[in-house]
């Protein structure tokens, strides 16, 4: 980082006055922003309204920006969950709002795991792990979380302080330590970014990716929203390729090989091909073959691998369908491709068994890429200080949870097969549930959290649709929400091939209450098809 | 999202044709006629592989760049590459260095330990927390505490208000692993609310107000959606916090300095102001805000009310939004004489047209004040007068990262909510926030002396904040020597600084400065009982310094 040859002012200003800042010498003391072009002064000439931050005034790229899990559809749940909580809940035909718009299994019920809760709440309180209180908070925790929140505060030094802009060292050792472990391949913990989340890490990469507004990522269809909504922020252009709904929702080399050429041919700058494995909305679980095939793809083509990585531990059917970081694959492969191709892998406390979504924490590796770029991605993350501490701890716990014969074992690998079970049963049982809809056909889900239905609406519900100025599947998941108080997404957030609808949901409501969910689904569906019949 | 906006897109040849539901993807697509892209998007001062290439050169340019690989130095987002954060940067990242060689080989240097005084970290170096804010948020993440079967044994270990406490915010917030609400948790912006009105004397709506994961992702956040396009500039104080810099940069927009008044205590003159828009907008850049940073940081100044009276006048007059950086509101030592006022109070105070139209944004954070809590990140910033358009946009935004951690909001809601007189925790509460008042009006005070008494070094009172600010007048032979090595000279000096004793401080070039003057920053963060030790290896270090290169 060249700080001191050019401070960050002089950088923004032009270059004749970049020497102002910093030169004894310099006569004038003017540091303002020369004229850079012709274009420069309409906007200063134009008539100013009474307000500036308005929305017309807005950056543009931030107006075009849209997040359907958190759309239309999630506002309206909250104002229904608004009036639920009011004296008018009689007008309405349920009692609750069910989120199935988004991945948050803690909101419905999820209860956390238990060890790392301990470790967190004796971390919060250094009182707790005083000697003079051992006693009584023996009593409260056991001792082997006790040990290992000692142990962490060791590593910490203080909770409480500004940690390393990539995290704290310890902690990247442990992740580096989880990798090696289950790729059998080694990691740089110097390679490892902690994030407050996957989603700010993936912002992160996109934003030192799209160098211009040629440049083009590879984003799945159907895909998980944040990737339009931060390539539009970045103000770059998503390259769409689709995924293969009739065979379980893969993702075909030659498909992704047709997105590039046309997209090449159209002038756009392809550099980056976004992957999320298990799939989501799809739940897809991709094989061995189809990695190599797109690791290869990766090489021979130039670009740069996003590996979304969140669902690594919500693989149903790992005997027919296990899951493979694309470390291993990438590493596997060896040659020249496994020392070439770069790879952005993301994982998050979120999902999996952990749940942690409130607590914002994740991490990103770097595989093969520019140490100078990693420099660049260090600088970025300084600006935001330090990712969370308390996200970052709870990367620890989920990379080096209880071992076997330690005191928290038993009950922590209860908790993890007990929701591990319970969500593979959830998402059988709602998928089966939701092929027995007129016009419905979902594919299983092997990995993820979620089911992503295809509905062949009545034309006499796409025209109302189209009156009332929704897509269809709004329309359709509108509806759902008002008769049921179930909020899903409609495919149209998610991208879907042109004239076919699907919404995402997903299967976390609690299995107790899972028929009655199924049932007011049901019955809305029928109701819904019958009013639109042609 | 309208029919008429999506009508309006216009569609490209590569995306797919005959669809409803592609409408996003084909505005990402088509290149949007917006300000933005209807100007030429090169960084003012950079020449960057933009909007003049197409897709061939700048393929051909990485691959010049860098045989093999995508994501090179020379391939990424200019921007990035053209931000800068001087807290974190050289010094920080050479101090870390040297921390690492301490640990390998204790005797290897001629100190035994590395102090960050380039940031204001206070935990970290050994500033303890406040016992009430752990208590609670200790008792939220294990429920088990709160179990009744528990409660003999919980109260052995925590008082019966925090327990009460945590029991409160658990039913405000039933899991506290699920993600929140975007702006944060409602209950929670309802007490930031209730703060607001309690403190400034008139209403705060809870709705205008964002929870943010610190101060600095909201900073970022709102110059984002301020940023139109790449003439729009952004006042900033010189010298400033360089997250300023660093997000303009990031964004493509342009910082617009202003210079604070050193030898008048660092105060912000709205004459200089003026004069920095009307020089700005005489040469094409469409000046949109206004950031002040009160009290001061690098500088310490305390704003008096007649020159926030005149700068939200200004703000009026000049069509500016104000962005009020206030997380630095509870660091403010002599109350008496310079007391601290809100920009939203002083908005308010104001004549009704005034009042009712000027756009502020203030940001508050847990992170400084006698809280501390740096490593958990949390703040908030209230919006004022903005248009409902814009704060949806804004909602919009904070949903793309989902929620602001729900411990950092947990802590914003301990920091606006604290025990009151007759609570079990109020007199340790107190105690331990007047013990670390005093404790930090006595560093600065010291430090500051410590400084002045220095050859050469000026050094204004610290009245607010966490900072000193001295200028060094450097001989001609140190200014011939840095620029022999490279650097700035006040680089130059903290680097030897750095070297010589551990001490790590950040050169007044990272925050900006007036031109051919120099200085460092240093927060007066060491603990008490070493501030003397302290004070002794920065003395004598200048000393030898100031010897080495005397003319």
């Amino acid at each position: 980082m060249a700080m001191y040859s050019r401070t960050a002012v002089a950088n923004l200003l032009c270059a004749s006055t970049a020497s102002l800042a910093r030169t004894p010498l310099a006569a004038p003391r003017l540091l303002l922003p020369a004229v850079r072009s012709l274009h420069a002064s309409a906007a200063t000439m134009a008539p100013r309204k009474r307000k500036v931050f308005t929305y017309e005034n807005l950056n543009p790229h931030v107006k075009q920006a849209e997040y359907a899990v958190r759309g239309e559809l999630a506002i309206r749940a909250e104002a229904l969950r608004k009036t639920l909580d009011s004296d008018q809940a009689s007008t309405l035909s349920f009692d609750k709002i069910v989120n199935c718009n988004i991945g948050n299994p803690q909101q419905l019920g999820q209860q956390p795991i238990t060890f790392l809760r301990q470790v967190s709440s004796l971390l919060e309180y250094p009182a707790l792990l005083d000697d003079r209180n051992r006693d009584a908070a023996l009593k409260l925790f056991p001792a082997d979380a006790i040990d290992r929140a000692k142990t962490m505060s060791k590593a910490i030094g203080s909770l409480g302080a500004y940690s390393h802009s990539m995290g704290i060292p310890a902690i990247r050792n442990s992740v580096a330590k989880f990798m090696e472990q289950r790729d059998g391949f080694p990691a740089n913990p110097d390679h490892i970014f902690l994030t407050a989340g996957a989603s700010p890490g993936v912002q992160t990469i996109l934003q030192a990716l799209i160098a211009h507004d040629q440049v083009g990522v590879l984003v799945p269809i159907p895909q998980y929203p944040l990737y339009t909504a931060a390539i539009s922020l970045c103000n770059g252009r998503a390259v769409p390729y689709y995924l293969d709904e009739e065979g379980a929702w893969t993702m075909r080399a030659d498909e992704v090989r047709r997105a590039i050429a046309e997209a090449r041919n159209g002038g756009t700058d392809v550099r980056a091909l976004c992957v999320i494995n298990p799939g989501n909305p799809t739940g897809n679980v991709l094989s061995k073959a189809d990695m190599e095939a797109i690791i290869k793809l990766c090489h021979k083509e130039g670009l740069l691998l996003m590996a979304d990585e969140v669902y690594q531990t919500n693989v149903y059917y790992p005997k027919e369908q296990p899951w493979y970081s694309f470390k291993h694959v990438l590493c596997s492969m060896g040659g020249d491709v496994a020392k070439e191709v770069e790879l952005v892998s993301f994982h998050s406390i979120s999902k999996g068994m952990i749940g942690e979504c409130g607590r914002r924490g994740g991490y990103f590796e770097v595989v093969n890429v520019d140490p100078r770029t990693i420099e660049e991605l260090y600088k970025i993350a300084s600006i935001s200080l330090c990712p969370n501490v308390q996200g970052q701890v709870a990367v620890d716990i989920m990379v080096n949870p209880p071992q076997a014969g330690s005191e928290s074992y038993d009950l922590y690998n209860t908790e993890m097969t007990h929701l591990y079970e319970s969500l593979k049963r959830r998402a059988e049982k709602v998928a089966a549930a939701l092929n027995q809809l007129e016009g419905v056909q979902c594919n299983r889900a092997d990995g993820a959290m979620y089911l992503f239905p295809k509905i062949t609406l009545p034309q006499r519900a796409i025209e109302a649709a189209e009156e009332a100025g929704k897509e269809p599947d709004a329309f359709y998941t509108l509806a759902l929400l008002d008769a049921t108080g179930v909020c899903t997404v409609p495919g149209s957030g998610f991208l879907q091939r042109p004239g076919t609808f699907h919404f995402r949901s997903t299967f976390l409501p609690p299995e107790d209450e899972l028929d009655g969910f199924i049932a007011r689904l049901s019955k809305f569906h029928k109701e819904f098809f019958d009013k639109y019949r042609g | 999202m309208t029919v008429a906006e999506k009508a309006a897109a216009t569609p490209s040849s590569s995306t797919p044709k005959k669809s409803g539901c592609l409408d996003p993807l084909r505005r990402l697509f088509s290149s949007p006629k917006s300000l933005s892209s209807a100007t030429p998007r090169t960084m003012i001062g950079v020449s960057a592989p933009t909007s003049a290439s197409n897709g061939t050169a700048s393929k051909l340019a990485a691959a010049h760049a860098a045989p093999g690989k995508v994501l090179t130095v020379d391939t990424i987002n200019p921007h990035v590459r053209t931000a800068e954060y001087a807290v974190r940067g050289e010094l920080a990242i050479r101090s870390e260095a040297l921390r690492k060689k301490l640990q390998t080989d204790p005797d290897s240097l001629p100190f035994s330990q590395v102090i960050s005084c380039n940031i204001g970290n206070p935990q970290q170096l050994g500033q303890p927390p406040i016992t009430f804010l752990r208590q609670v948020t200790a008792l939220l993440e294990y429920q088990a505490l709160l179990d009744p079967a528990n409660r003999d044994l919980v109260q052995n270990l925590f008082p019966e208000d925090a327990i009460a406490r945590a029991e409160k915010l658990h039913k405000a917030i039933p899991a506290l692993g699920a993600y929140s609400h975007s702006m944060g948790i409602p209950a929670i912006r309802e007490s930031v609310a209730k703060f607001i009105e309690k403190r400034d004397g008139f209403p705060a709506n809870p709705e205008h107000i964002f929870l943010t994961a610190g101060a600095s992702p909201g900073v970022q956040t709102v110059l984002q959606t301020i940023i139109a396009n790449d003439h729009v500039g952004i006042l900033i104080p010189i010298p400033q916090y360089p997250l300023y810099t660093a997000a303009i940069a990031l964004n493509n927009g342009r910082a617009v300095p202003y210079y604070l008044n050193e030898t008048g205590a660092w105060t912000l003159r709205s004459a200089e102001v003026r004069r920095a828009v009307r020089e700005a907008r005489e040469q094409g850049t469409d000046v949109r805000a206004l950031c002040v940073i009160n009290p001061g940081n690098p500088t310490g100044n305390v704003l008096s009310k007649s020159d926030m009276e005149a700068i939200v006048s200004l703000c009026y007059e000049e069509k500016l939004v104000l962005l009020a950086d206030e997380v630095y509101q509870t660091n403010v030592y002599y109350p008496a004489d310079q007391p601290w006022h809100s920009f939203k109070h002083v908005l308010r105070s104001m004549p009704i047209e005034v009042a009712n139209s000027v756009e502020l944004i203030s940001f508050h954070s847990i992170s400084k004040g006698m809280i501390g809590e740096c490593g958990r990140r949390g703040g908030y910033y209230e919006c004022v007068n903005l248009d409902s358009g814009v704060l949806a946009q804004l909602y919009k935004l904070a949903s793309i990262s989902l929620c602001p951690n729900v411990q950092g909001q947990l802590a914003v809601e301990l920091m606006v909510n604290p025990p009151q007189p007759g609570d079990a925790s109020y007199d340790l509460y107190h105690g331990e926030m007047t013990g670390l008042f005093e404790s930090l009006q006595r560093r600065a005070q010291k430090l500051g002396a410590a400084l002045a008494t220095l050859e050469g070094v000026e050094c204004n009172r610290a009245d607010g904040a966490m900072y000193l600010f001295p200028q060094i007048t450097l001989s001609r032979a140190a200014v011939a020597a840095a620029e022999a090595a490279g650097k700035a000279p006040d680089a130059f000096y903290c680097l030897a600084l750095l070297d010589a004793t551990g001490v790590c401080v950040i050169p007044g070039s990272g925050f900006l400065q007036n031109p051919g003057t120099w200085h460092f920053r240093t927060t007066f963060l060491p603990p008490e009982n070493q501030l003397d030790d302290f004070i002794e290896r920065i003395g004598a270090f200048h000393q030898q310094f100031m010897d080495k290169y005397r003319d």
